[in-house]
């Protein structure tokens, strides 16, 4: 465990969180969501957990990515303002 | 998801295609590691369904969608999703005929009992993975299909 390479990927991590949060375009949320959970799985195999880094990384930035894309496609892509 | 002009552009794109022909068999593959290595390394049955569900929906994605339902029909999915959940129970009610508890594997008489309670964890694996698989895919097809109302 290195502190430096933690802060830095804890760092962007928050900024994909508050960028995922703002969107107002959902597929941009979407992207920005699947970004998270790659760094989300980086930072599980950074804290020796690598079975919890695979299943973030089939689950949340495979599986879940295509799920949201498929229930945009059956909704509207633009949040109301 | 499926239907509309525009998407038709991206489905015939020739570097999506020929990716995913490579890389779908390897997904598999590695996938079934995962599954029989989850006892002793990283991985287990969770973990190697929903790459397996992957692959498939890779395939979906770049093949089209009624390609994929050729392949895995809601038929093989629906004996799949169950088969799984049968495989867990049946490896976990076996040791009860042996004089164990359930999900006792070390009380099957193979040679070794050590090597019992080994293939006895693999069993659960393997159902696992093949009812996360089946579910998975299943969550998959109804997202994406239209609603015919």
């Amino acid at each position: 465990m290195i502190w430096a390479i933690d802060i830095v990927l804890l760092l962007f991590i928050i900024i994909l969180a508050i960028g995922a949060v703002l969107a107002r375009d959902l597929l941009e949320a979407v992207v920005l969501f699947s970004a998270f959970s790659l760094l989300m799985c980086v930072i599980w195999v950074e804290l020796n957990s690598v079975d919890v880094a695979f299943t973030e990384a089939a689950v949340g930035a495979g599986v879940s990515t295509v799920m949201m894309i498929a229930a945009i496609a059956k909704t509207v892509r633009w949040e109301e303002p | 998801m499926m239907s509309g002009k525009e998407y038709t552009t991206f489905m015939d794109d020739i570097i999506v295609r020929t990716v995913t022909r490579l890389m779908v068999p390897l997904i598999l593959l590695w996938a079934l590691y995962v599954l029989i290595h989850g006892a002793g390394g990283p991985g287990g049955g969770f973990q190697a369904g929903c790459v397996l569900a992957a692959g498939f929906i890779l395939y979906a994605l770049s093949f089209g969608l009624e390609k994929t339902k050729s392949i895995m029909t809601i038929k093989w999915i629906s004996l799949f999703s169950s088969l799984g959940v049968l495989i867990y129970a049946g490896t976990g009610l076996l040791p009860l005929f042996f004089g164990g508890k359930y999900l006792e594997y070390g009380k099957i008489p193979l040679i070794n009992p050590i090597k019992a309670s080994e293939y006895g964890i693999e069993a659960i694996e393997i159902g696992v993975g093949i009812t996360v698989m089946a579910v998975m895919l299943s969550i998959f097809y109804d997202l994406s299909t239209e609603r015919e109302d």
